[in-house]
């Protein structure tokens, strides 16, 4: 691996929730304003964007993201490029931009992320998202993307004893931390109670296991070594960048209570950044519906595969817990714009490793990992980050 | 709705009749069929195989927010059903109660309407299974 | 060659709504009605079911009761007032389910409640001139009463299958003999959404003219007397119609009993009088013989002299008429409403 290292310089995002009088453009411009400033360049300086995006498409009739953020970042005429990968779309344009500068060819790369999905009623707006799974043998048959995480998530408590409790757990923690989080879209807590007894949506999954529909952009500036240093006394560098995918149904799998997709990124990403897991300091991690981030836990390898719950229940992933997850409150307590969450895994990772994260600070962060899924795990992308 | 005419006419051999595929090379089956085999690629040859339609429950959730045009389907039961000859198939359990649906019970194919275009569009037909008593 | 039946497959959908529970939302005396026409509970189909499924699924049962090879079915006919599409035929959705495309002939018949036995007549001709090796008639609803009518106490939903060759016959029909006039007893104009009927005109100048004379010129045709039959099989409206039609021909109660399902499942139009067949076959054995005598409105009769041969008892159907009727789920007026969308809004459809 050339040593070319990779820092991000600079992190931007809007608030995430139903922004009625944002638009689409509007998300991203704000959110790459932010960043430019936070990075301390001029819009000059940037060499190349990747944008994140899954459906602007189906929620606007809008294609053609790459030209459409230049331009409206006053940038026409460099290279743009918008990836997808469902709701690994941010995670997918942070590795885009991350090996645009490792290969050497650019100094300063900008990756965002961008998604306004209310624009659209709630029963287009679940239509769209299915195009994250199996449009022909999923969706066609009516199923929802709460009910594949429920198939999921049924086979976990079969085969582990995983209880609803532990999975509630999950979503309980997040909502406490999204509390000190000035960008979530919910800053509420909610009890074991409430989460248990929330509406079913797909049983055994509740109102309150699943993450919402959210509007919400976030940019991030990423930079060469060379210019990191001249730029940042502290730059945070990104240690790892690694992909991996699975089949996209859920069907097609080789089993419903593991993510192979995210087994097998985190192997290349320890391996990467050459770290063990006892290195990292924290996790943000795609709790897209509560028995994710149990099955992310578990597929990172921070701690035996069906044992993801106790780990939960135990407290260890609470902020002053052994392993902190998803400090920002995750996709459950801050939102889940899809295209975007992936760069706002970014922002936050920054925050906490620049020590700048409020009452939410993760103690001694040093290493961080985050943990972007497409679909029902057809895709993860994950990046370790670091100080030094 | 005109949306989606060909396509869906495309797969009716697989919606009313479970053709999927086999590979003759390492004898894997598909269902949904699959032109290449994901073992061999290329070294593998393909042929039409007919899944009889019965098999059990692997994993099951019942749908309480429904995708728009199942709505008054609900509460209603999506599984994710292990096919006799292997291959994991998605599909709704019908003709049950919800409480009557569990990991292992076998079940059996029907054939049932999916969703009608509009009220001018056409009528897709597909695969359901019942559970076998 | 005799000409006759390879096989037969039946459906009824497993929802029942009672008659008592209909009367109660139009403040009528469900046990009088009861009473009245001999009928306690009719089967509901379910919102994802429709004519299409209800035949393919009887036809799958006839293909499997049979055992012959689909591909060598040469025609398919299939006769309902419920199709799912004014224009596009519902025969060749049976055909692709049943794997019987594409060197087939098809269409698709209209003649009220004797549609199915009309199917039948024609894949007779068919296979007695040669013209094909077996040829598949349906009968099959989805029948949509008016609400507050009397006829929405019995219009229900069901189907039954049959597939007409010369080889291998569990029965053979030994003659068919139709008595059909213009009568506007029972109609639906188009774009209408439910049938309209001339209340007591339905009686005797329609059913009750054609089911008689129908059976009346089959039985002289061939010589033949009641006491020759050990079943016998009408279209049955409700449960007293039958009853009624029998008495005047001079059959016993018992011969009518086997194929009477109305008090049980209510009219399945299309599929009644072959449903009626299929629990008899379900039953009879070698040289039984079997008067049948269809009705639709409009009006006709199909009559049909069938004898049992001995391949039935060898070949009993796996799926009998019984094990659809046992398998049931009682629903209310207000899921009833829903799944037969009388409800304004509620469909299966985006």
């Amino acid at each position: 691996m050339n040593e070319n290292r990779v820092a991000i310089i600079g992190i931007g995002m809007t608030k995430f929730g139903e922004l009625w009088d944002y638009s689409y453009r509007d998300l991203i411009t704000e959110a790459g304003i932010k960043a430019i400033t936070d990075a301390g360049i001029e819009g000059e300086d940037i060499q190349e964007l990747y944008v994140g995006s899954m459906s602007p498409g189906l929620f606007a009739g809008q294609e053609h993201i790459g030209a459409l953020v230049a331009d409206y970042s006053g940038l026409s005429g460099i290279p743009a490029t918008r990836v997808e990968a469902a709701c690994a779309s941010g995670g997918l344009a942070l590795r885009q931009a991350f090996l645009s500068i490792k290969s050497g060819r650019n100094d300063i790369v900008v990756a965002g992320g961008v998604e306004k999905m209310t624009d659209v009623p709630t029963g287009a707006a679940m239509m769209a998202l299915m195009g994250a799974g199996d449009e022909q043998w999923e969706a066609f048959q009516g199923i929802t993307f709460p009910a594949l995480y429920a198939l999921m998530a049924r086979r976990h408590m079969k085969e582990y004893g995983t209880t609803l409790e532990q999975i509630s757990e999950v979503s309980v923690k997040n909502h406490y931390n999204a509390q000190f989080n000035e960008y979530a879209q919910f800053r509420f807590e909610v009890s074991l109670e409430e989460v248990m007894d929330s509406p079913p949506v797909a049983e055994p999954l509740r109102l309150l296991h699943c993450s919402p529909i959210t509007d919400g952009s976030a940019v991030v500036i990423l930079a060469s070594e060379k210019k990191a240093r001249e730029l940042k006394d502290e730059p945070i560098w990104i240690s790892a960048s690694a992909l991996a995918t699975d089949s996209l149904a859920l069907h097609d799998r080789k089993s419903l209570s593991r993510m192979d997709s995210v087994i097998l990124a985190a192997k290349k990403a320890y391996k990467q950044a050459g770290i063990e897991i006892k290195d990292i300091d924290f996790l943000e991690v795609h709790d897209c519906f509560s028995i994710a981030e149990i099955l992310a836990i578990e597929g990172l390898g921070f701690c035996k595969l069906g044992e993801g719950g106790i780990l939960t229940e135990e407290g260890q992933t609470k902020i002053d817990g052994d392993i902190p997850v998803n400090p920002s409150g995750g996709l459950k307590g801050k939102g889940h714009p899809v295209g975007t969450t992936g760069i706002s895994q970014v922002v936050e990772a920054t925050l906490q490793l620049r020590g700048e994260a409020g009452k939410r600070q993760v103690k001694d962060a040093e290493i961080g990992l985050i943990q972007n899924v497409g679909g029902s795990g057809a895709t993860c992308v994950i990046h370790i980050l670091s100080r030094g | 709705m005109v949306k989606g005419l060909a396509s869906y006419w495309r797969l009716i051999p697989q919606r009313y009749n479970l053709i999927g595929t086999r590979c003759k090379n390492c004898g894997e089956k598909f269902f949904p069929p699959r032109k290449l085999c994901p073992k061999c690629r290329r070294a593998g040859e393909i042929e039409k195989f007919k899944f009889s339609g019965n098999g059990e429950i692997y994993s099951y959730t019942i749908i309480h927010t429904a995708p728009e045009g199942f709505e008054f389907q609900r509460p209603y039961v999506m599984a994710i059903i292990k096919l006799d000859e292997g291959p994991w198939v998605t599909s709704q359990i019908v003709d049950c109660k919800p409480e009557d649906v569990e990991i292992g019970k076998k079940v059996r194919m029907v054939f049932r309407k999916i969703i009608a275009g509009g009220k001018e569009g056409t009528i897709r037909y597909g695969y359901k299974f019942k559970l076998v008593d | 060659m005799p000409v006759g039946i390879v096989g037969y497959g039946a459906y009824i959908p497993r929802y029942r709504i009672k008659v008592e529970e209909i009367a109660s939302v139009w403040g009528n005396d469900g046990e009088r009605i009861k009473r009245g026409l001999l009928v306690k509970e009719k089967s509901v189909h379910a919102i994802d079911e429709d004519t299409a499924t209800i035949s393919v699924e009887c036809a799958r049962n006839a293909v499997d009761h049979s055992g012959i090879n689909p591909e060598e079915i040469g025609a398919i006919y299939v006769g309902s007032e419920s199709h799912p599409y004014i224009v596009k035929p519902t025969a060749t959705i049976v055909a692709a389910a049943i794997e019987a495309t594409p060197e087939l002939t098809a269409a698709d018949y209209e003649f009220a409640c004797k549609a199915g036995t009309a199917a039948i007549q024609t894949v007779m001709g068919l296979v007695e001139s040669k013209r094909i090796r077996y040829g598949m008639a349906i009968g099959a609803d989805t029948s949509q009463g008016k609400p507050g009518d009397a006829l929405e106490y019995t219009a229900s939903a069901g189907g039954a299958a049959f597939i007409i060759g010369d080889e291998d016959l569990i029965a053979e029909i030994h003659d068919t003999y139709s008595y059909t006039t213009d009568t506007p007893d029972f109609w639906r104009r188009e774009g209408q959404e439910f049938p309209s009927h001339g209340s007591r005109f339905t009686g005797a100048p329609a059913y009750f003219k054609h089911v008689v004379s129908a059976a009346k010129g089959i039985m002289e045709r061939n010589d033949m007397k009641p006491e020759d039959f050990k079943y016998v099989v009408f279209h049955q409206p409700n449960g007293k119609y039958p009853l009624n039609a029998a008495k005047t021909l001079g059959f016993r109660k018992e011969q009518l009993k086997t194929g009477l399902l109305t008090p049980w499942i209510g009219n399945t139009y299309s599929g009644a009088t072959l449903l009626g067949l299929c629990a008899i076959l379900d039953e009879a054995n070698s040289g039984d013989k079997i008067l049948v005598s269809s009705y639709g409105s409009g009006a006709g009769s199909d009559a049909f002299i069938i004898e049992v041969t001995e391949e039935n008892e060898k070949r009993r159907n796996k799926k009998p008429v019984s094990d659809y009727i046992k398998k049931k789920e009682y629903i209310n007026y207000s899921i009833y409403s829903k799944f037969k969308g009388k409800i304004k809004g509620v469909g299966l459809e985006r």
